[in-house]
């Protein structure tokens, strides 16, 4: 390190939000009394005081270069006084307080290409991970599930046409980094073989700390050569990755044997049911890009199937919980496998204890 | 920089349909980044073979801090040279995702003199993410973005940079200032997040009400949900309004009450607030004549996860309902003892809700000096394994 003569900043936190706070929001902040939905991606909220601030929301692609950042701050500057927000789904909002700009606002996002909705009951954007993009552990690419599943579900988003709110989310391995298992619909990238030990290991890895990152202890040590090692009890390994994660040297990617498996019926929100884990749908789908074909008829699937037979307002979670599983697995034509069957902690508390069955 | 452009036949193929393109995004950053070049080579051979191609780890960082970068290296290092390092920088947002085009263009500026121009808005734990340096570039950049106001977020074995739904910025139905929590807990730990000191991470969620914008039942060790203790708002013209307007309100909203505390006649609607559970369903549907009570606060849960290690948990109930006012000092209190009994107790890699299944609610309430209350759990244990304390019970 060379010497500086500037003192570091350090520990300074976040700028406040205050100061990139619409004059309008900071007015009346704490202050709204209501909304009304103007269209698929238009909010307008009313505050006590009578003033009125109107949002528009576009999808992205979440991935995003700072070119198009600077189309986004250019356009915030053109419509919105320069203000700007991003949601916790990875969608673009302008705050106005002008409604005359929605329309020419809309019309530009479309025409640069960023769709405008996933409001209310439309989809909204995929929540997801790095995949092969960033990621050390991921058993598929994230960003291109997302691209290609949007693109066959744009109208969902653009339209607010479904019975209820319907969340996707895609993880691209256990780690689950996004509301994966709490997702109406959630793609979850899985491997289905042990690591693979490579001579490296004494060399590059912490033998107790690898050890103690199995959560099913199928991690055992051994002497490798003369040296401190570890073997696989292979029939205890649920490929979860964690021993990857702490271990270089144990990798897990297997181009034959890595894929997808798709769940359902989870949420997040209180309304009416509680919190649930989503639940296994498919075990597996092969990994097939640049457009997974099987992933994306799988979830187009689930959501015209949802959308045809849910009642309004409710989730798929909770339309399945009032038709029963069976019957789910009837419409939507997937197979009922033993893997659909829980057998790790607490399974007992899935199996059906009642006589409740429908006919 | 090369002057020949990636062949990327796969990705090509996603730069075609409406969804706006991530690959478009690749290509241009590439424009004027050799890395984000390099990063679509890259791609491109993984779609190929449907592997992945990156390393974890590294103790790469800034000085004096812990976290806040996540180290990367390329296993195809010598084919992409330009992404054979390529370190994630973890920006702390600004609650509620605020931003002016200054602040966006300013971080632009940074990022394109030192990194590959890419960038997630946002990472799954609320971060502006900088995907993509080399070593020496991690020092200038946190310097860089420290002038302008910005500073690192959380990684690894530390307090997790908190965030926040949108809030009173925007949101009728914000019970507390959730905006304001959150910035001021990220600014009371900034050496939790910033010099890992736990067992493992510990992420903080604020979510203004129980529709949970933020996943913070999924998502947080804490879990900061806005509710609310008297009675539901009514404003019984604005609820003739929306019977007149069409709406159904025995069946949509009535008949969907998880409690049946609603009754409507066909002129007047009828709560039964004791046996409301704030589930959110009637204001939801009629945001112009319900709203959540004056007497406004939020619950604190404990132990929200994703699966890894021993399966994913949602947060159960530890304090059923803090006032607005005095949520900042109860979760700091909380907070306190909380890391303590985990500092103490738990084992490496074991985030708090493991810690709790692992011994116990009751040990671990015991351990923080929380009474057992019935709003914890979902119904009494139904086991007669009971563990009598004796001596306490006063058993011979």
């Amino acid at each position: 390190m060379s010497a500086t003569t500037e003192p570091r900043i350090t520990d300074i936190g976040p700028p406040h939000y205050e100061k990139y706070l619409h004059p309008l929001i900071k007015k009346n902040y704490g202050q709204w009394k209501y909304h009304e939905n103007l269209a698929p991606g238009v909010y307008c909220h009313v505050a006590e005081s009578g003033d009125r601030i109107y949002t528009v929301r576009a999808g992205t692609p979440r991935l995003l270069s700072v070119q198009t950042l600077r189309i986004f701050a250019d356009l915030a500057d053109k419509y919105s006084g320069g203000y700007l927000r991003f949601t916790s789904r990875n969608n673009l909002e302008f705050l106005l307080d002008d409604p005359v700009r929605i329309e020419p606002l809309k019309q530009e996002l479309i025409a640069l290409g960023y769709p405008v909705g996933g409001t209310n009951n439309a989809i909204s954007n995929i929540v997801h991970t790095q995949g092969w993009i960033h990621c050390h552990s991921s058993a598929t690419d994230a960003s291109g599930l997302v691209k290609c599943t949007m693109d066959a579900l744009y109208e969902r988003f653009t339209h607010e046409d479904l019975p209820a709110k319907l969340r996707i989310a895609v993880a691209c391995c256990l780690n689950m980094c996004g509301a994966v298992h709490c997702s109406d619909i959630a793609i979850l990238g899985v491997h289905r073989l042990p690591p693979k030990i490579q001579p490296t290991l004494p060399r590059v890895c912490e033998v107790p700390t690898l050890i103690a990152a199995c959560p099913t202890g199928a991690i055992r040590p051994a002497v490798v050569d003369g040296k401190h090692s570890v073997t696989v009890v292979e029939q205890q390994c649920m490929y979860c990755g964690n021993c990857y994660t702490v271990c270089s040297a144990m990798p897990m990617n297997d181009a034959d044997n890595d894929g997808l498996s798709i769940w359902v019926g989870g949420k997040v929100s209180n309304a009416r049911s509680a919190p649930t884990f989503s639940k296994l749908a498919i075990p597996f789908l092969p990994n097939n890009p640049p457009r997974w074909p099987e992933v994306v008829e799988a979830i187009v699937k689930i959501v015209d199937v949802y959308a045809k037979h849910a009642r309004k307002y409710e989730r798929v979670g909770e339309w399945i919980e009032r038709i029963g599983w069976p019957r789910f697995f009837q419409l939507t034509g997937f197979e009922f496998t033993r893997y659909h069957i829980d057998d790790f902690k607490h399974a007992a508390l899935t199996y059906a204890r009642s006589a409740h069955v429908r006919y | 920089m090369p002057d020949h452009k990636p062949k990327t036949e796969l990705l090509d193929e996603l730069e075609k349909g409406p969804w706006p393109s991530f690959v478009k995004e690749i290509k241009s950053a590439g424009q004027t980044s050799a890395s984000a070049q390099d990063l679509l080579r890259q791609l491109e051979l993984s779609y190929q073979e449907k592997k992945g191609h990156w390393k974890h780890g590294g103790l790469v960082g800034v000085l004096g801090y812990g976290g806040g970068v996540i180290g990367r290296y390329s296993d195809v290092g010598e084919q992409f040279p330009n992404v054979a390092h390529f370190h994630t920088i973890r920006v702390n947002q600004p609650a509620g995702w605020f931003y002016t085009s200054d602040a966006i263009r300013t971080l632009c500026d940074i990022w394109e003199r030192h990194g590959s121009g890419l960038t997630n808005m946002h990472g799954s734990t609320g971060d502006i993410i900088l995907l993509g340096t080399r070593t020496p570039e991690l020092e200038p950049t946190f310097q860089e973005l420290a002038q302008a106001g910005f500073d690192l977020g959380g990684s690894g074995s530390s307090f997790r940079t908190p965030s926040c739904c949108v809030g009173m910025a925007r949101c009728e139905w914000a019970c507390y200032d959730a905006m304001r929590l959150c910035y001021d807990l990220t600014m009371a730990y900034q050496d939790e997040m910033h010099r890992p000191p736990f067992p493992y991470k510990f992420k903080l969620k604020c979510a203004a009400c129980p529709n949970d914008c933020v996943a913070a039942i999924a998502r947080s060790d804490l879990s900061i949900i806005g509710t609310w203790k008297d009675e539901i708002q009514v404003d019984e013209s604005a609820v003739t309004e929306y019977a007149s307007a069409g709406l159904n309100i025995q069946k949509d909203v009535c008949d969907l009450c998880p409690t049946k505390c609603m009754a409507w006649d066909g002129h007047k609607l009828g709560i039964e607030n004791h046996e409301c559970v704030r589930c959110m369903h009637c204001i939801n549907v009629m945001p112009k004549a319900l709203r959540p009570g004056k007497g406004r606060g939020a619950v604190l849960m404990i132990g929200g996860k994703a699966p890894i290690m021993q399966g994913a948990l949602l947060s159960s109930v530890l304090v059923p309902f803090v006032a607005a006012d005095e949520l900042l000092d109860t979760v700091k209190e909380l907070l306190r003892r909380i890391w303590d009994f985990w500092d103490e107790y738990g084992n490496n890699r074991e985030r708090v809700g493991e810690l709790i299944q692992r011994v116990g609610l009751p040990a671990f309430l015991d351990g923080i000096g929380l009474d057992p209350i019935p709003e914890m759990v979902s119904a009494p244990r139904d086991n007669p394994y009971i563990f009598y304390q004796a001596a306490k019970d006063g058993a011979k």
